[in-house]
């Protein structure tokens, strides 16, 4: 990281909305087991026209972990994602990130509106990488990584354009600075949305199966820097059909079928040990066919 | 005398008279075009949030608007307020209704474009921290503009032409110019045939500029 980016960074930790961690060590988790989870789900529900796609789904992402969600499609794993970034509003249950409470709440029978402008700051702290990526096709790709921090942060271009210079480095496409999004393959734009996301140095990563929607090829440069993330200590959450990543990458598998959690662990117990028989078909589905024909 | 040779004789006093007539068009139709354009910008705006009172509100002001005559409009407006105490000038009744009227049309046209822009691009801007404004602001506007741009321009050039109602309510604009010159000339051939003249003059680069903005419009960027 150049002495410019750096500076940045502690720019952006001095501000007190955004302490994320920057660069943890395994001390720093050691003491983070005992600080509260940077994600709190509790009894999350949500249904789309009286139908349930989560029931009843608790779950806690401490500051530095990985977690991959996997499960057929289907299961609830986008919904629950969202949830987290309340682009969908959970019909009951409870979502806390960094602290703060996400989206309307109930205290003593009263409702309490989370206001606009509430709800923009939290989101502040959390990137989204979407499966079909989303990104702002009237921007080129460097303008696209430099909106947030200007339009949201209030940044000056020459204050943020080294760091999101910098960034694109990072993502391997410094010589498309100057390409819009169609210029672009899939993978290329997927590189530059997470770049995008990271240009708002957020505490928390959301994944949306970030390579589903590229073609074969294309998955590899894009999991390299996803994992490259996660060496960096980012708080991630995967939904990812790519099995070999996960058990690689994340430091706890969670099994979702049918809107519910049905298993999770870390995935060496997890595939040592599953406890329900979609793990077993997910993790390891040559195995289990096997099984199921020879029983 | 012909009557042609007869106006050829007055062709100075009779051109700088529509000239006139043509600047109070060009300005009428400039500033209700603006106002028509704000209005009709401002209201997409609002109708993309959620709250429904405002947006019933906007949808009754749309279909009044879409189902009455402009030239009714511009009376109840011009005769309309005066009987309730509210005298305004026949040049800021046209600006008036005419820009009113178009907000109706123009709020439909920018909430197309809006709904063109795909739902990942505002929840892409939220993520990054934007409020629903800045979303609107600086990811969905700029990309509405391709669909709006077409239809905004042919809305320009239909003003334009549209305006000449406004001497129903004896705006001195060219419409009005002409038929009074009639009036007291008896040279209706004539008049009519330079007044349609400089309505081409003033339209023709109007419509070539709509043209231009709805090719490069068609060639912009798509959302990959
Ligand atoms: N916007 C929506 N409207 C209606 N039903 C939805 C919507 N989003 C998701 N669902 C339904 O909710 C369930 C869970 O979907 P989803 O969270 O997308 O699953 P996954 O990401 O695991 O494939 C599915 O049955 C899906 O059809
Ligand atoms: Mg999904």
């Amino acid at each position: 990281m150049g002495t410019h980016a750096k500076g940045l960074l502690k720019r952006f930790c001095g501000r007190k909305d955004l302490n994320w961690p920057p660069g943890m060590t395994a001390n720093d988790l050691q003491g983070l087991a005992n600080a509260p989870p940077l994600i709190t789900v509790s009894n999350l529900c949500k249904s789309f026209g009286g139908q349930p796609a989560l029931d009843n789904v608790s779950l806690t992402v401490a500051a530095g972990e990985r977690v991959a969600l996997i499960g057929s499609s289907g299961s609830g794993k986008t919904t629950l994602l969202r949830c987290v970034a309340h682009l969908e509003k959970p019909t009951s249950g409870e979502v806390i990130v960094a602290g703060r409470h996400v989206g309307d709440r109930i205290v003593d029978g009263r409702k309490i509106v989370m206001l606009d402008r509430q709800l923009a700051e939290i989101r502040t702290g959390i990137g989204m990488v979407f499966q079909r990526f989303n990104l702002f096709p009237h921007l080129t790709a460097l303008e696209n990584i430099m909106l947030g921090p200007l339009k949201v942060l209030r940044m000056k271009r020459d204050e943020i354009e080294p760091f999101a210079l910098e960034l694109l480095k990072k993502v391997g496409l410094a010589h498309k600075a100057g390409a819009y999004p169609e210029h672009l393959s899939g993978g290329q734009q997927q590189r530059v949305a997470i770049a995008r996301s990271l240009a708002m140095r957020p505490k928390l990563m959301l994944f949306d199966e970030a390579t589903s929607a590229l073609d074969p090829e294309l998955v590899a440069e894009v999991l390299e820097v996803m994992r490259q993330l996660a060496a960096e200590g980012m708080t991630m959450l995967i939904v990812t059909h790519e099995m070999a990543f996960a058990e690689d990458v994340a430091d706890r598998i969670v099994v979702m079928d049918h809107g519910t959690i049905v298993d999770q662990g870390r995935p060496a117990d997890l595939i040592a040990n599953p406890r329900h028989p979609r793990t077993l078909a997910l993790l390891r589905p040559k195995r289990a066919a096997n099984l199921r024909s020879a029983s | 005398m012909s009557e042609w040779t007869r106006s050829a004789s007055m062709m100075p006093e009779l051109l700088s008279a529509l000239l006139s007539g043509a600047l109070t068009t060009i300005e009428i139709t400039f500033f209700s075009f603006i106002l028509a354009t704000v209005i009709g910008a401002a209201l997409a705006i609002v109708q993309s949030f959620p709250a429904t009172l405002p947006r019933a509100v906007i949808r009754v002001y749309v279909e009044v608007m879409r189902g009455t005559p402009v030239l009714t409009q511009l009376f109840v407006l011009y005769f309309g307020l005066a009987q309730i105490g509210i005298k305004l000038d026949p040049i800021p009744v046209a600006i008036l209704g005419f820009g009113i009227n178009g907000g109706a049309l123009l709020t439909e046209v920018f909430r197309a474009g809006l709904q063109s822009v795909h739902v990942g691009q505002s929840e892409a801007a939220f993520m990054l921290g934007m409020s629903r404004l800045k979303a609107l602001r600086y990811v969905l506007l700029p990309q509405a503009m391709r669909v709006v741009i077409p239809p905004l321009a042919n809305y320009g050039v239909g003003l334009l032409k549209e305006t000449a109602l406004a001497s129903a309510v004896a705006a001195p604009e060219l419409s009005f110019y002409a038929r009074n010159l009639v009036t007291k000339t008896y040279l209706s051939g004539p008049i009519y045939v330079m007044a349609a003249t400089i309505y081409i003059a003033m339209s023709f680069p109007l419509s070539r500029l709509a043209q231009h903005l709805e090719l490069r419009a068609s060639r912009g960027r798509r959302a990959p």
